[in-house]
C-alpha cells in the first residue's frame, strides 16, 4: 500500500498496540502531527518535551508496556535528553520519535539541527537516523523488540521530515532479522545446579531484589520461592513492591537510607543472591566491605552486569522468569532439614533485628513532621495508590514509610535521581491506569522542575492527588551540608518569601489546600482524596529533618549513622 | 596487559562513534582501533588493541556486545594469529647517513618509497616487534613524521 512516511509511522506504532502517545509539535515532525490528526492515536500534549518524555516513561513504568514520545528536531530533541536518560537507567521500555531536518540540509547546521543520534548515543539502548523512507516500517518494528526484550531501555528513532513526506510502498515486517542481537532468554542449567548446590551449604541466605524482577514480571515466583524457603529478602529502592512489605521475610530497603536490619543483613549473611539487581554504589556503599561475608550469586539478563560492580562466583544469566522457575524445580527436595531449620534461625535472628531496630522520627506537636505526612498518607491510601515521586528526601521517605505492596506502584527516578519527574511521570501513570489511584509525593524543590504540566494534568482532569514536602529548601543538599560541610548551607535555601503553591495550582485550574500544623495533616489528606479531579497539598513541614538512618558516601553498610533529629 | 579484540560489526554509519564513545565513557584505553570493510561489504572488522587486566577486558567484551550493531567479538591475544601494522616514517638522511638508513631498511625488509634532500619515507609492514625495532634504529637519524595504521589481525587456521 502506498502511504506517506508519515502515514507509515503511525500506522507501524498501531500496528505495535500503541494507544496513547505524549509529544509536542514542531516544524520538524509538522508532517507527523498532520497525519495524526486523522489516527485514533491518543496524543497527550503536554507542555514541555521533558514532560513528554517523563510521562511516556510513567507510562512504562505503570504497564510494562513501551512508552511513546515525539519531539520535533534541534531543541525540541535535545529537550527530551533528560528523560531519554533517567529511563535508560531504569531500564524502561520506550520509543523516542524526533523530527530531523531534511536530508540534504543536515550538516549544515541548518534551523533547529541537532545531531541526536549522536547526542544520545550514550543514553539509548540503540538509535536510528532513517535516511531511507523505505526503511521507517522495518526500523519501526526494530525499535519496539530492542525497546521491550532483553534488558529493556530506550530506542531513539530520528526522521528528517523529508522523509515524512516522501512515499512509500508500505510493508510491515513479521520478522526481525538482527544478527547482532539475540536476546537471552533460558540461560544454563549448569548455573541453576551450581546455585542449589551453594544454596545446600549455607546457613545466612539472604535475598536481594531489584527492579529487574518488576520488569521481568517475575514477582509471582518470587513470591513461592520466599513463602515456600521462608528467606529473608531486602530489596533496591527499584526493588520495592516486589514483595509486600508487610510480609514476614522482608526486611525492607537496603543501602544508604535503607534499614538497620536490611544492612546489617548484608553484613552477616554467608550467601547473597542478587536478582535483577546492579550492585549501585548507593546499594553497596564501601565496595571492599560489602557483604564480607558472603558468597554472591548474580541473576540477570544482561551478562555485563556481572562483575560490574561486586565480583561473584557465580550468575544466572538469564529471564528471571526462566531462571526463579528452574531455581524453584532444583530446589525442590534438595535442601536437607538440617539446613533449613539453620536458615530458620537465621530468619528469626534478622526479623528480631528488624523489630528491634524500626525506623524511628521524633514526633512533636510544634511543627509537621515530614515523616509523619508520609506515614498519614500512607494510613489514610491504605497502602494501595500508585505512588509518584520526585527525587529528594521526601523521596527516601515514601522508600521508608510508604508500604508498597504490588509491584509497579513505586514510581521513581531511581538510578539518575531526575528532579522533575515525578509529575509528568504522574500524568503518564494516570494515563495508563485509570481505574488506579495515584498520589505524587513531591517536594518544593521538584515540583518547580516541571509545574508547567500543572496544565496537561489539569486539562485531562487526571485525579492525580500531589503531596508537596516543603521544607522552603532543598532538603538532601541541605543534609549533606548539614551532615558534611560543617552546616554551611550554600544555596539550598529557598529564601523567596515562600512560593504559594495552593495559588499556583488554582492559577492552572487545580485544586489547592494547604496545611501549616500537625494537627491540619490528617484532615488535608482527609480534604484532598475525597475531591475530585486534581488537588495539590502545601504540607510546610519543618526543614531541620534529616533522612535517617544514613550509611556516609563510601562507608561500609555496618557505619549507619542511626537516631532521630529533635 | 595489551588485549587484542577482533571485532566484526555492521558497516554501518555511527559504528565507529559507537565503538570509541563507549571506551570513552567507560573509562577504558583504546591502544589503538583499525577499522575496514570485510570481503562481505556490509560487515567491517574493528581491530581494537586495548590496555587492562581481565576484569577491565572481561567488562569490555561484554559492553561491546550490548551494542547491537556489534556482531562477534574475538579476544585473540593468546590465540596463534598473525598481526600487522604498516608505519610511514619521515626521517632525517643526508648525503653521509643515507647509505646507513638504506642498510638499516634493507635489514628489516622495509621500503623506501620517496627521496628528498635531506630525508626519505620509509614503509614498514610487520608486528609490533619488528615495527618497534626499526624505530629504534632509526631515531638517532631524526624522525620527522611517523603515522601507524593501528594494528590489524586475523587468527591463524580456519577458525
Amino acid at each position: 500500500m502506498k502511504m506517506t512516511g508519515a502515514q507509515a509511522v503511525v500506522t507501524s506504532l498501531q500496528k505495535e498496540g500503541v494507544e496513547v502517545i505524549f509529544g509536542y509539535p514542531g516544524g520538524g515532525v509538522l508532517p507527523l502531527y498532520d497525519a495524526l490528526y486523522d489516527s485514533p492515536l491518543y496524543h497527550i500534549l503536554t507542555r514541555h518535551e521533558q514532560g513528554a518524555a517523563h510521562a511516556a516513561d510513567g507510562y512504562a513504568r505503570a504497564t510494562g508496556k513501551v512508552g511513546v514520545v515525539i519531539a520535533t528536531s534541534g531543541p525540541g530533541a535535545t529537550n527530551l535528553i533528560t528523560g531519554i536518560a533517567t529511563a535508560n537507567m531504569d531500564s524502561i521500555p520506550m520509543v523516542c520519535i524526533t523530527g530531523q531536518v531534511g536530508l540534504s540540509i543536515i550538516g549544515k547546521d541548518s534551523f533547529q539541527e541537532a545531531d541526536i543520534t549522536g547526542i544520545t548515543t550514550p543514553i539509548t539502548k540503540h538509535n536510528y537516523l532513517v535516511k531511507n523512507p523505505a526503511d521507517l516500517p522495518r526500523i519501526i518494528r526494530e525499535a519496539f523488540y530492542i525497546a521491550q526484550t532483553g534488558r529493556p531501555g530506550p530506542v531513539v528513532i530520528d526522521i528528517p521530515k523529508d522523509v515524512f513526506t516522501s512515499t512509500i510502498d508500505y510493508h510491515y515486517p513479521d520478522d526481525i532479522k538482527l544478527r547482532g542481537y539475540k536476546p537471552i532468554y533460558e540461560g544454563k542449567a549448569q548455573e541453576i545446579e551450581d546455585t542449589v548446590a551453594v544454596l545446600r551449604k549455607v546457613k545466612k541466605p539472604l535475598i536481594f531484589v531489584g527492579g529487574g524482577v518488576i520488569s521481568a514480571t517475575a514477582t509471582d515466583l518470587l513470591g513461592k520461592l520466599i513463602d515456600q524457603y521462608q528467606i529473608p529478602l531486602i530489596s533496591s529502592f527499584m526493588g520495592l513492591g516486589t514483595i509486600p512489605a508487610s510480609h514476614p521475610c522482608n526486611l525492607g530497603m537496603v543501602g544508604m537510607h535503607g534499614t538497620v536490619a536490611a544492612n546489617r543483613a548484608v553484613m552477616d549473611c554467608d550467601l547473597l543472591i542478587g536478582l535483577g539487581v546492579r550492585f549501585d554504589d548507593r546499594v553497596t556503599g564501601l565496595l571492599s566491605k560489602f557483604a564480607p561475608n558472603a558468597k554472591i550469586v548474580h541473576f540477570d539478563i544482561d551478562p555485563a552486569e556481572v562483575n560490574k560492580n561486586v565480583e561473584t562466583k557465580h550468575r544466572v544469566i538469564g529471564h528471571l522468569k526462566w531462571s526463579l522457575q528452574a531455581l524453584l524445580e532444583k530446589m525442590a527436595g534438595q535442601i536437607p532439614e538440617e539446613t533449613r531449620a539453620q536458615w530458620n534461625v537465621w530468619l528469626e535472628q534478622v526479623q528480631c533485628c528488624h523489630r528491634d531496630n524500626p525506623l524511628i522520627f521524633k514526633k512533636t506537636d510544634k511543627v509537621i513532621k515530614p515523616q509523619y505526612v508520609l506515614q498519614e498518607l500512607d494510613r489514610q491510601t491504605k497502602s494501595n495508590y500508585i505512588v509518584v515521586t520526585d527525587v529528594g528526601q521526601h523521596q527516601m521517605w515514601t522508600a521508608q514509610y510508604y508500604q508498597f505492596n504490588r509491584p509497579r506502584t513505586l514510581i521513581s527516578s531511581g538510578g539518575l535521581g531526575t528532579m522533575g519527574f515525578g509529575l509528568p511521570a504522574a500524568i503518564g501513570v494516570q494515563m495508563a491506569c485509570p481505574e488506579e489511584s495515584v498520589l505524587l509525593i513531591t517536594g518544593d524543590g521538584s515540583i518547580l522542575m516541571n509545574c508547567q504540566e500543572i496544565a496537561t494534568l489539569v486539562e485531562h482532569q487526571l485525579p492525580v492527588k500531589v503531596a508537596i514536602i516543603n521544607n522552603q529548601a532543598l532538603g538532601m543538599v541541605r543534609q549533606w551540608q548539614r551532615m558534611f560541610f560543617h552546616q554551611r548551607y550554600s544555596h539550598s535555601q529557598f529564601n523567596n518569601g515562600g512560593t504559594d503553591y495552593v495559588r499556583l495550582a488554582e492559577a492552572f485550574g487545580a485544586t489547592g489546600l494547604r496545611a501549616t500544623k500537625m494537627e491540619e495533616v490528617p484532615q488535608i489528606i482527609a480534604q484532598a482524596l475525597a475531591t475530585d479531579g486534581p488537588v495539590f497539598m502545601d504540607f510546610q513541614v519543618c526543614s531541620e529533618e534529616n533522612v535517617l538512618p544514613m550509611v556516609p558516601a563510601g562507608a561500609s553498610l555496618d557505619q549507619m549513622i542511626e537516631g532521630a533529629v529533635d | 596487559m595489551r588485549h587484542t579484540l577482533s571485532v566484526l560489526v555492521e558497516n554501518k554509519p555511527g559504528i565507529l562513534t559507537r565503538v570509541a564513545g563507549l571506551f570513552a565513557r567507560r573509562g577504558y584505553n583504546i591502544e589503538s582501533l583499525a577499522v575496514g570493510e570485510t570481503d562481505n561489504p556490509s560487515i567491517s572488522r574493528m581491530t581494537i588493541v586495548v590496555d587492562g587486566d581481565g576484569k577491565i577486558i572481561e567488562q569490555v567484551t561484554k559492553q561491546l556486545h550490548k551494542l547491537i550493531d556489534v556482531l562477534k567479538i574475538q579476544d585473540i591475544t593468546d590465540e596463534p594469529s598473525v598481526d600487522r601494522e604498516l608505519v610511514l616514517i619521515k626521517v632525517n638522511a643526508d648525503a653521509t647517513t643515507r647509505s646507513e638508513i638504506m642498510q638499516i631498511v634493507e635489514i628489516f625488509r622495509a621500503h623506501i618509497v620517496d627521496l628528498g634532500r635531506n630525508s626519505l619515507i620509509i614503509e614498514i609492514t610487520g608486528d609490533q616487534n619488528k615495527i618497534e625495532a626499526i624505530c629504534t634504529s632509526l631515531r638517532p637519524f631524526g624522525v620527522r613524521e611517523l603515522a601507524r595504521t593501528g594494528r590489524i589481525s586475523m587468527m591463524r587456521g580456519s577458525k
